[in-house]
This record gives structure tokens, C-alpha cells and sequence, in this order.
């Protein structure tokens, strides 16, 4: 049989291997979305409250709907050394989606794991809504799908074996990468890969989960050794040839713009190469970072006013302060609870700072090397900014060096592309740690409300309006249709990821959450945990107050109104294993945060130092989750770790300054986010075992953090907080 | 003004033109195409790119090239001796420390500069490392510091002294072993008025430009 020709992508990668197998299996059965409903309550004096959208059909459940059509489009591929290579369209950053993907090939396909090659795939538009990054959905959605083509997979081998050896494909087994029969003989995947192509999957059968012998298993990173020598490689570090360093002069305010600029001087600094002005300032090309940054500070430039010049952090609350809507619910004397509260905004500010390499050499089409979340929208909006045709637009997905959620968008993207276009040179854009502060997308500003009544003992409503700084959706779900739906929705894209997202966990009675968006032209873009890191950061204070007035224990009174018993298992056993309720020294306290979103559950309880309420520790953090289905525990520990570290951050220190129309900060130097001395000593995490499909998990502990973190820091301090971060 | 800077970069002899201010990080990055060391901010407060000057830790990014006479500087790809780990190395991967992984090569490079001042770091002492990490790996590098306290601190790339020419890899091409992964120098050689000693850039497979890129993204 002939050796089929790599394709064009397979070409511009520079991957020549051979390749036999590749499945593009039929689209999986549609399943059913898991866990709804509520179980019944425990306890009689807690009020009901009626499911919200995301309790039935979350943001998560829409996306995987979505994508559905077009999971039978992913690549699996089998070569003839055994390499199983998996085309993933989803960005790697760090959250360990790479791993836990060949994780489930492994399985299913019984092969070893070190022969499993998870790539990130190029933007693919033919998978329209099934190559986004967003909203803890990676494991949820893929699941299914990249286990049937494994097994697929396996069931063509097994048959080529079962041809080659005259057996029946029932006598065979398969393991370590290879079909074995009952005599011994044995056949790797890869001399099995080239007859296997001419086979049917007749006997796919997923295994049986009693079968695991990889998922569930703690598997440390696929690239560990490569993060650990310097070899993984991010879009800078990139051999592009001939791509120029570049940099952008900034506007000193917000989205200010560029009037004139005299480049006379900086154009004969030594390596400059060019001089390019481009909507967000003006770019210069050298041949080293060094020289492009020289020449950068040179530039004559003249700027004009951005759309927030002159307003300050005050202004900005006031103007949210006024908009937003009066609670409604009806105070009743001396059972009511209501309380403001404020969160600065917050910088994303992954190690990696935005970049991206380009190559527009001027024939029409266009390259361009980035991190990017949403592929398929990057390559459409670089094509409209270039005036190309979308399809003649390649997007090579990079590993990113952390996000949070700031390359859901694709700002750098676009400017490397337009300076590549304009001087017909490949270019390696790089904003620098300032440019990233002071020009980056934030998380938005909110000022929020909350009026919880209550009499006898229990909640009789909870009402919580949420008004914010327009957070921007115009990526949509990754793709055009949704992102021109949302820039068109009435009331923005924000009103359907709110409601889609938020929901109560407790039985507090009538419940209420509104959103509220004030459009200011501030950058932004969501941030891990997104509506939830404020939203229900709030709730769990309020839901400590609650308890106070009501002479609760905190962890009682959560266990005894919290909607599943999932919430109720990880609330014990956080509290058990963090020993709540033990004697601490003054200025010390705990405090607990509960958060269910994703399919999953998350408690914490924190122990705090705040014996100088100025400069807090949080020393010992104690996290409980069910997250369904675990695949990787190693990987789940660390997503739980890091988030919880979001949460520590966004509550005690880390929060963005606006000073006339500017951001205020400038690097991690006066960014204050959480560093070894502020990082509790010892960070527990247990996993409660469960069996149904795995939750959602990247986002899930911020809230139950955050959230765990405030309340220890009132029970210290005897104080209230109600403005985020505390120590701004 | 451009002028001629020799040192060594993990073991091999250099000789780079360029600005005395330049920093060293753009001189490894851009020059050598030695991109293990990160840029994370720019002033030394990150941390991302931290390496070894003569043993001691430095941020290259704001160390003068011109400062660098006559020394040797070790990266990451300096640390392991060939496809041997250094033992810090190693406890990273045991303890699975790496999410993003952008930060660890300086994490690591600053791990073993406190390990070889003080080998068992109290809570304290690992409280005093500066190095940011955005995914928030701390718990698990203070334990990976933990177990691998009191292991002796071999010196980077088990001590073995310079080597002058001939050589036959470029700086950043030590300890590939196996891997099949070629790091990214620069258009696979030094950029102008740059010269590693006895040249040869590794290059020779040529290949595409992404050749073995896959391993590096997870797989």
C-alpha cells in the first residue's frame, strides 16, 4: 500500500514521519449532561431554593453541546514506531490538559503512555465550537469522545492482529502497546498500524471503570522533564527564522492613541530594523529584544487621550455605585442582612507575558505563532485585520507560560501581524512586564450587593445585585457565529455567562443574582473562576455573617442548607481534616468557603495569621473536592493548589490601581501577588471518590478560597471586610 | 558601543559583540539562542530568569554582558549532566513541581543556589526566595526543596570545567541526550557577530523549523 503524502499542515510543522492509522471516528453518542437535580433535604427548617439555569444547563453543558458535532474531527494517528500522536485543540497552560488527554488514550488503548504524543493542534475552523479553552470544560467535554477513538483504535488493532495470525479477535489481548495472542506471539501498535487502516472497530467497547489501570492513577506531567531542563519551548523561544524582535512604544493612559510620532533618532539606534505605528502605539523592530527596547524609549511620540482619561479607582466606583440597582427584597426590622462590597480590578499577569510571532510575507497568506485559547477566532479576526482570506490564515497553538484566562483574546496576535504585514519581515512581538500591566486585560472592577433576610432560624431570601465593568465575550465560544452573537446581544454576551454560571449552592429561601455592566473601554477579558471569584466570594461572607446572627457555627450552618450531598461530604470533610474549631492564638482564626460550579464541589478552610491585620499570612490551607471521575489526581491536586493560591491572592494583597486613566502598577514589584513567603506552609487537598463523569475542575477552588480567606480574616481581626483586595 | 565580550555559557567558551549594557539575558536569548532563561519583567523582580554567575545566582536580565568577563554562566541547560539529572532536576519531576513550567528553570536554578549555601533551608529560608510563580506551585516546590535537603549539591553539569575548542555544540545544545528535542537557537546559529567556539550549530539535520516540537508541548 502506498505511503499516504503528509498533509499541508503536516509539512508546515516539518513532520515527516510516516503515518498509517488515522482515525476520524463517527461523531460519540450524544449523552446526556450529568449530574442535575437536587437531593432531597436533610434538614426540615432549611428553605428551598429553586434551581437556576446553571443548575440544570451550565456554561459547560452548552459548550460541550456545541462541540459535539465535530469531536468525530479530531485526529488520532497510530505511525509504524508505535507513536500514538493526538491532535489537541486546546491550549496547554499548565492546567495539565496534555497529560490527562494521553492519560485516556493510554487507557482505553492500552498503550503505553510514554508512546502517547499529545500536540496542540493548529486552529482548525471545521471545529467550529470544539477548539476553545474556557470555563473548566477540557476533561468534561473530551472524556468521552478521545476515549471512544482510543478504544476505536484498539478494536482496529486488535482485528489486524486477529487477520495476520488467522485467530478470532476475542482470543486477543492487548497491552504496553502491543496485541497479544494466547501462544505469546505478540505485534506492536506499530507494525499492526499499516493493516489496521483497512479495519473495522467491530468489538470497540469502552472499558469498564474496575478496569483502569492509568486513569485515577497519579501520573506526573507528560513534560516535566522538558520544563525542568528548559526545553519546552514557548512562542518566543521559537526558532522562526528571520523573525525581528519587537516591541511597542505604549500610550501612557488606557487605550490612549498614537497623533504623531518623529522615529528619526530611534531609526538610527544600532539592529533597528523598522519603525511601525499600529493603533495601540508604535512598534520597533530590531535585531535583538535589547536594541528594539533602546530605540523604543528614543521615539518622539505625541498622544491622545484614552476613553477613561482622568478618572481614578473612586471615580470609577462611584460611577458602578450609582448604576447599580436598588436591592428590592423588603427589609423586615431586625431580620435582615445587607451589605456592599468592592473588588478592584485585577491583572491576569501570567509569567509569560503576551506574545506572538508572525510571518505575513506578503503573498496573501499569513502565520502566526501564539498561546491562544481560541484559535479559530484568532485566525478569523488576524484575517480581518490583514484583509486576508480566513482560510489562508494558520494559527500554531503554543504552549503558554500560564493565562488565567488572558489569551482568550488575541491583541498580540493581531498587533505582531500588522507590523509583519507592513514590513514584509516574520516578527516575535513581546510585550514587556509594564506594557502587560498597564495595557493588559484585566479582571473588571464590581461593586455588589447583597440583602439576605431571615427569621427563625433560617434564610428567607437572598438577594445579590452584581455590577461590574463590561467584561468582554467578544470571543464568543471561539468562533464567529457566537462571537458576532456576542457583540450583538441585547444587554451583552456577559447577561448568558452570568446566568449560565451563576448559581446558589445553599437553600437560602427566594434567591436572586442580577448582573448589571457598565461599558468604560477598560480592557478586559474573564478571569479564572470569572463571574464566581467575586460573586460568590461575597456570598460566602455573607453566608458567615448569616451564621453569626443566627448564633451557627459556619461549618454547621453550611452543612445544614448546602443543596448536595456532595457539598455537605466535602464541607465535612475539609472541616475534619483541617481540625475546625480548634484553640488558636489571638490575631489567628479559621475560615471556611464553599463552591460549586463545573459539575464539582470545593470546601476550604484556611488558617490565618493576622496578628498584623496589615500584612496577613494564610498558613495552612485544607481543601476537600468531588470532582467526579478523577483522572489524574496528581494533576487535579495541582489545579486545586493553584487556584486556592488565586484565591489567597485576589482577597489579601493583589488588586489593580486606575490613577487618571492609568493603571498605577508596573510589575510584580508593586503587583503584589502571592509569593513563597505569602504561600501557606502546608496546602492539603482530598479527593472525595466518585464515579460518575468527571466536573470541571481549573476554576473550581478560587471561589471556596477566596471566600475561605476573607472570613478568617474577619474572625481575626474582629473586622468585616468588604473591599477587595483588603490590603489595597 | 559595541565591543567583544568573552565568557562561558554552560561549559563553553564565547566571544559575543555587543553593547556593554546589554543585558545578559537578551545576550543568551538573542544572541546564543540560549532560551531557557525567561524573560519575566525585566528589572529583577520576577525572578523567571534566574541563572548562575560563577556559582552565585543572578537575574540576567538586569546584569550587564559587560560584567561577565572571563566567567562562567550556567543556565538551565547547563544544570543536568547530559541525560543525568541533577538531583534538584530530578526532585522536580518527582514532586510533579511544573504547571505552566515558564517560571521553573529559574525556580530551579534558585533552589540550588540556596541548597548549596544551606542545606537544610528551614521554612524560613525557602519563605526568602524571591521567584514568582503565577500558577501558584509553591506548595509543591518547598516540598521538592524538602526532599532533595541534604543530598549533596553536585556543582551545575557535575562540575566539569570549561572546554575550549574544538567544540562541536553550541552552548545551549548540552545534555540533549535522547530527547530528539533541539532547542531554539536563534535560526539554528549564533546571529551576527556572534561566535561560539569551533561554530557548528547542530543544524546539520535541518529538518522544518519545528522538527521534534511536539515533545515540548506536552507530548
Amino acid at each position: 500500500m502506498a505511503e499516504p503524502e503528509p498533509t499541508a499542515q503536516d509539512k508546515g510543522r516539518g513532520l515527516r514521519r510516516r503515518k498509517f492509522l488515522t482515525f476520524l471516528v463517527a461523531a460519540p453518542t450524544l449523552t446526556v449532561a450529568g449530574r442535575f437535580g437536587f437531593d432531597a433535604l436533610t434538614e426540615a427548617s432549611a428553605l428551598p431554593s429553586p434551581p437556576a439555569l446553571e443548575d440544570i444547563a451550565d456554561l459547560g453543558d452548552a459548550i460541550r453541546l456545541a462541540s459535539m458535532p465535530t469531536t468525530h474531527l479530531m485526529v488520532l494517528e497510530v505511525t509504524e514506531d508505535t507513536t500514538i500522536r493526538f491532535e489537541l485543540p486546546r491550549l496547554e497552560v499548565g492546567q495539565g490538559i496534555s497529560t490527562a488527554i494521553a492519560m485516556m488514550v493510554a487507557e482505553e488503548l492500552d498503550a503505553r503512555i510514554d508512546d502517547v504524543n499529545v500536540e496542540l493542534s493548529d486552529s482548525r475552523p471545521e471545529l467550529h465550537f470544539n477548539q476553545i479553552t474556557a470555563a473548566s470544560t477540557g476533561v468534561r467535554i473530551l472524556w468521552d469522545p478521545v476515549r471512544r477513538m482510543a478504544a476505536d483504535a484498539r478494536a482496529r488493532l486488535i482485528n489486524a492482529a486477529a487477520n495476520q495470525w488467522g485467530l478470532s479477535a476475542e482470543e486477543l489481548t492487548t497491552q504496553d502497546s502491543t496485541v497479544r495472542a494466547p501462544d505469546g506471539r505478540t505485534l506492536s501498535y506499530g507494525e499492526l498500524a499499516v493493516a489496521a487502516r483497512e479495519e473495522s472497530s467491530t468489538g470497540s467497547k469502552l472499558k469498564d471503570a474496575a478496569e483502569y489501570t492509568t486513569i485515577g492513577t497519579p501520573v506526573s506531567r507528560t513534560d516535566a522533564r522538558d520544563i525542568v531542563t528548559g526545553k519546552a519551548l514557548y512562542a518566543m523561544d521559537l526558532p522562526i527564522e528571520g523573525a525581528l524582535p519587537t516591541v511597542v512604544a505604549r500610550p501612557p493612559t488606557i487605550n490612549g492613541t498614537v497623533e504623531s510620532v518623529d522615529d528619526t533618532k530611534a531609526k538610527s539606534m544600532p539592529g533597528v530594523v523598522a519603525v511601525t505605528t499600529i493603533p495601540s502605539g508604535v512598534a520597533v523592530s530590531a535585531e535583538t529584544f535589547y536594541e528594539a527596547l533602546q530605540a523604543r524609549d528614543a521615539l518622539e511620540i505625541t498622544w491622545g487621550a484614552g476613553p477613561i482619561d482622568g478618572m481614578s479607582d473612586a471615580d470609577i466606583r462611584a460611577k458602578l455605585k450609582s448604576t447599580s440597582q436598588p436591592l428590592a427584597a423588603p427589609k423586615l426590622r431586625g431580620s435582615h442582612l445587607d451589605a456592599t462590597f468592592d473588588f478592584a480590578f485585577v491583572n491576569h499577569a501570567p509569567m509569560e507575558v503576551e506574545s506572538a510571532a508572525a510571518s505575513v510575507p506578503g503573498d496573501g497568506t499569513a502565520e502566526v505563532w501564539m498561546p491562544s485559547q481560541t484559535a479559530i477566532w484568532a485566525q478569523g479576526v488576524i484575517a480581518g485585520e490583514l484583509g486576508l482570506n480566513r482560510d489562508d490564515v494558520t494559527v500554531h497553538v503554543t504552549r503558554a507560560g500560564g493565562s488565567f484566562g488572558r489569551r482568550l483574546f488575541a491583541d498580540v496576535g493581531i498587533e505582531a501581524a500588522r507590523v509583519s504585514q507592513a514590513i514584509g519581515r516574520p516578527v516575535k512581538l513581546m510585550r514587556t512586564r509594564q506594557d502587560d500591566m498597564k495595557h493588559g486585560r484585566m479582571r473588571p472592577a464590581y461593586h455588589q450587593k447583597i440583602r439576605a433576610s431571615y427569621a427563625a432560624g433560617e434564610v428567607l431570601s437572598f438577594e445579590h445585585r452584581v455590577t461590574g465593568v463590561t467584561l468582554d465575550f467578544d470571543h464568543g465560544l471561539g468562533e464567529a457565529l457566537t462571537s458576532t452573537l456576542a457583540q450583538v446581544a441585547e444587554g451583552g454576551a456577559g447577561q448568558y455567562y452570568f446566568t449560565s454560571s451563576q448559581s446558589m449552592p445553599y437553600h437560602v429561601g427566594a434567591v436572586s443574582q442580577t448582573l448589571q455592566e457598565v461599558q468604560l473601554g477598560i480592557p478586559t477579558s474573564s478571569f479564572r473562576s470569572v463571574y464566581s471569584g467575586t460573586v460568590r466570594a461575597a456570598e460566602e461572607v455573607v453566608m458567615d455573617e448569616l451564621a453569626e446572627k443566627m448564633g451557627k457555627d459556619p461549618v454547621e450552618f453550611r452543612r445544614k442548607v448546602v443543596k448536595t450531598s456532595s457539598g455537605k461530604a466535602v464541607l465535612t470533610k475539609a472541616a475534619e481534616a483541617a481540625g475546625w474549631g480548634k484553640d488558636m492564638p489571638a490575631g489567628h482564626a479559621q475560615g471556611v468557603g464553599y463552591h460549586a460550579e463545573y459539575r464539582s464541589h470545593a470546601a476550604c478552610v484556611v488558617d490565618i495569621d493576622a496578628t498584623d491585620p496589615a500584612n496577613p499570612r494564610v498558613t495552612k490551607a485544607v481543601l476537600a473536592v468531588d470532582v467526579g471521575r478523577v483522572v489524574n489526581p496528581k494533576g487535579l491536586e495541582a489545579q486545586i493548589m493553584g487556584s486556592t493560591m488565586d484565591g489567597i491572592a485576589t482577597v489579601l494583597r493583589a488588586g489593580i490601581h486606575i490613577d487618571n486613566g492609568a493603571v498605577r502598577e508596573n510589575s510584580y514589584g508593586d503587583y503584589l501577588w502571592t509569593k513563597h513567603a505569602d504561600a501557606p506552609v502546608t496546602c492539603e487537598v482530598h479527593i472525595i471518590p466518585a464515579t460518575w463523569n468527571p466536573g470541571g475542575a481549573g476554576e473550581l477552588a478560587l471561589p471556596a478560597a477566596a471566600g475561605a480567606v476573607a472570613n478568617a480574616y474577619a474572625r481575626a481581626t474582629g473586622t468585616r471586610p468588604r473591599s477587595f483586595p483588603i490590603n489595597h | 558601543m559595541p565591543k567583544k565580550h568573552k565568557f562561558s555559557v554552560n561549559g563553553k567558551r564565547v566571544e559575543v559583540d555587543a553593547d556593554a549594557n546589554m543585558p545578559l539575558l537578551w545576550v543568551l536569548r538573542d544572541k546564543l539562542g540560549v532560551t531557557g532563561p525567561k524573560y519575566g519583567c525585566g528589572v529583577g523582580v520576577c525572578r523567571t530568569c534566574t541563572s548562575h554567575l560563577d556559582g552565585e545566582e543572578i537575574q540576567p536580565c538586569v546584569v550587564p554582558v559587560g560584567e561577565c568577563k572571563n566567567k562562567e554562566v550556567t543556565t538551565i541547560e547547563g544544570l543536568a549532566n547530559g541525560d543525568d539529572m541533577h538531583p534538584v532536576q530530578q526532585a522536580w519531576i518527582d514532586a510533579d513541581v511544573g504547571q505552566c513550567g515558564f517560571c521553573q528553570p529559574g525556580q530551579i536554578m534558585a533552589a540550588v543556589s540556596l541548597l548549596q549555601r544551606k542545606a537544610k533551608p528551614t521554612d524560613a529560608d525557602i519563605d526568602a526566595i524571591e521567584n514568582m510563580c503565577r500558577c501558584g506551585t509553591y506548595p509543591r516546590l518547598r516540598a521538592a526543596i524538602k526532599e532533595v535537603a541534604g543530598m549533596p549539591m553536585d556543582p551545575p553539569g557535575n562540575g566539569k570545567p570549561p572546554q575550549g575548542p574544538p567544540e562541536d555544540t553550541p552552548p545551549n545544545d548540552r545534555g540533549q541526550g535522547g530527547s530528539g528535542q533541539r532547542p531554539g537557537g536563534q535560526q539554528g546559529k549564533p546571529a551576527d557577530g556572534t561566535s561560539t567556539d569551533g561554530e557548528q550549530s547542530g543544524d546539520k539535520e535541518s529538518g522544518g523549523l519545528f522538527d521534534g516540537i511536539g515533545s515540548a508541548f506536552g507530548g
